[in-house]
């Protein structure tokens, strides 16, 4: 049985220089990806300037699946009794609420794009059907986050809901090769970066992905530092509460082992 | 396994027979939805019997939602729960069971939806085959999937609002497949239709099986 204050947790933390150095790198390569797309590459024959969103939209929607593949993976480590701690929920949390900021700006940004190159903002074909329900997936699955319960129980079923959502991922990444789309193909070779890129291109492109890569992480830690706050806040919550009270009367705050036991 | 799936899916089919909640309320809740839908179409045949596979699909999704959260109703009451964790059965096998209860539910309700739908959209329904298989597949994917859903939100304050919000975005799979089954059905072209049944057939397989390992997961807890 579990202690009724929650989970066993490891009580490692993550190294502080991590997010600074994580903040740095998302605005230096942000910076230096905006300058890239707006002022060093050129347009492309078939879609002129609205090419040069290839910085931006693939690299939030990896991003959303790197998110999503986090929290499935911190889910699983959650659901093994071996593993289970704390931690994973909280990281599980913590990626799926970034997963889901990528996945709107992926939404948005391929309208964007979609609305000069294909006349619609947005159509039904299965990459962006897949995308809208990967969404409304981790939308659920955020609902469940919040719902009043036990932690043990809210994050046994979170972690369940997560890995069923995931499932979603492969289904839109592969989405444009299993059915016929208008959303194009894959333009990324890693093998081969050249054969559908120009080297700039590619060049931007990575630019992208690192940016989006280190935003990724400094809003996972943060997050992740703010759902530990918050189960902190919820299992002192009370006792604060309490030597709160006891001060406003002149009272000596209670002992707190006694008040937690 | 099998033979906890046995006694429990018994268990809810009598609960359910007793009660007549599926007859009283969901059934004829599903077909004032097939009502609803002709007023919001404005009674125009031509309409109702082009769209009569999906606005069919779309019932059924929301009479399994009614079916879901009644199947869960029953372990939340009176530590139901609890005693059912308490009582040695296999977890796979309560998924099951509990799932097949929901499929037998579905089934019937699907019966008379398509009675309803061809009586009053003017469908006719082509190839029989391909809509008894379409029924089948997305009837076993619609009730694992909604009994793995209805246990995540059983027991829950939020559970009435939680439960749509989960399971209708993992149902829309399914939904498209089997509208495009019954599509090619109602229009004489079973040939077309096939391909979605193999969708239709991953998707009850991967909920089934996620369902089988899952379960135990979620009712040895609290």
């Amino acid at each position: 049985m579990y202690p009724r204050s929650g989970l066993p947790t490891t009580g490692r933390q993550l190294p502080r220089w991590l997010a600074p150095a994580l903040g740095a790198g998302a605005l230096i390569f942000s910076v230096a990806a905006i300058v890239d797309g707006l002022w060093i590459l050129g347009p492309t024959a078939e879609q002129g300037d609205y090419s040069k969103l290839i910085v931006v939209h693939p690299a939030v929607a990896t991003m959303a699946y790197v998110a999503f593949g986090v929290t499935a993976l911190a889910s699983l480590a959650y659901l093994w009794p071996r593993t289970r701690r704390r931690e994973w929920d909280q990281m599980a949390g913590a990626s799926a609420e970034v997963g889901v900021v990528f996945s709107v700006l992926t939404l948005i940004t391929g309208s964007i794009w979609g609305r000069p190159v294909w006349g619609v903002w947005w159509t039904w074909d299965a990459r962006l059907t897949a995308t809208a329900l990967l969404l409304a997936l981790f939308l659920g699955y955020l609902a469940l986050r919040r719902i009043p319960a036990e932690e043990v129980v809210r994050g046994r079923r979170c972690a369940v809901a997560a890995l069923i959502a995931v499932l979603d991922v492969p289904v839109d990444h592969f989405a444009t090769t299993w059915w016929q789309t208008l959303h194009q193909g894959s333009s990324i070779n890693v093998l081969q970066p050249t054969k559908h890129l120009d080297l700039s291109y590619n060049i931007g492109l990575l630019l992208g992905f690192v940016a989006m890569a280190c935003a990724y992480g400094w809003l996972v830690i943060h997050r992740y530092r703010v759902e530990q706050l918050e189960a902190r806040y919820e299992r002192e919550g009370l006792t604060l509460a309490l030597d709160a009270r006891r001060a406003e009367g002149g009272l000596p705050a209670a002992d707190r082992v006694g008040a937690s036991a | 396994m099998w033979r906890d799936a046995v006694l429990v899916a018994g268990k809810d089919l009598r609960i359910e027979v007793r009660s007549r909640v599926a007859t009283n309320q969901v059934a004829p809740f599903a077909f004032l939805v097939l009502v609803l839908f002709a007023f919001a179409l404005d009674n125009n045949r031509a309409v109702l019997t082009q769209a009569a596979s999906g606005l069919y699909w779309v019932a059924v999704l929301f009479s399994a939602l009614l079916a879901v959260q009644r199947s869960a109703a029953i372990e939340a009451a009176d530590g139901a729960r609890d005693q059912l964790r308490l009582s040695g059965l296999d977890p796979a096998g309560i998924f099951l069971g509990k799932a097949a209860a929901v499929a037998a539910e579905l089934i019937a309700l699907e019966v008379l939806l398509a009675a309803g739908v061809v009586i009053l959209y003017n469908a006719t329904i082509g190839g029989v085959v391909l809509v008894v298989l379409t029924n089948l597949l997305a009837t076993a994917g619609l009730a694992a999937a909604g009994t793995l859903y209805g246990s995540l939100a059983a027991g829950l304050k939020v559970r009435e609002t939680l439960l749509p919000l989960l399971l209708l975005p993992v149902a829309a799979p399914l939904l498209l497949a089997a509208t495009e089954a019954w599509q090619a059905a109602l229009a004489g072209r079973p040939g077309d239709g096939t391909q979605w049944l193999n969708l239709l057939a991953v998707f009850a397989v991967v909920y089934l099986t996620f369902g089988v390992l899952a379960f135990g997961s979620l009712l040895e807890e609290s």
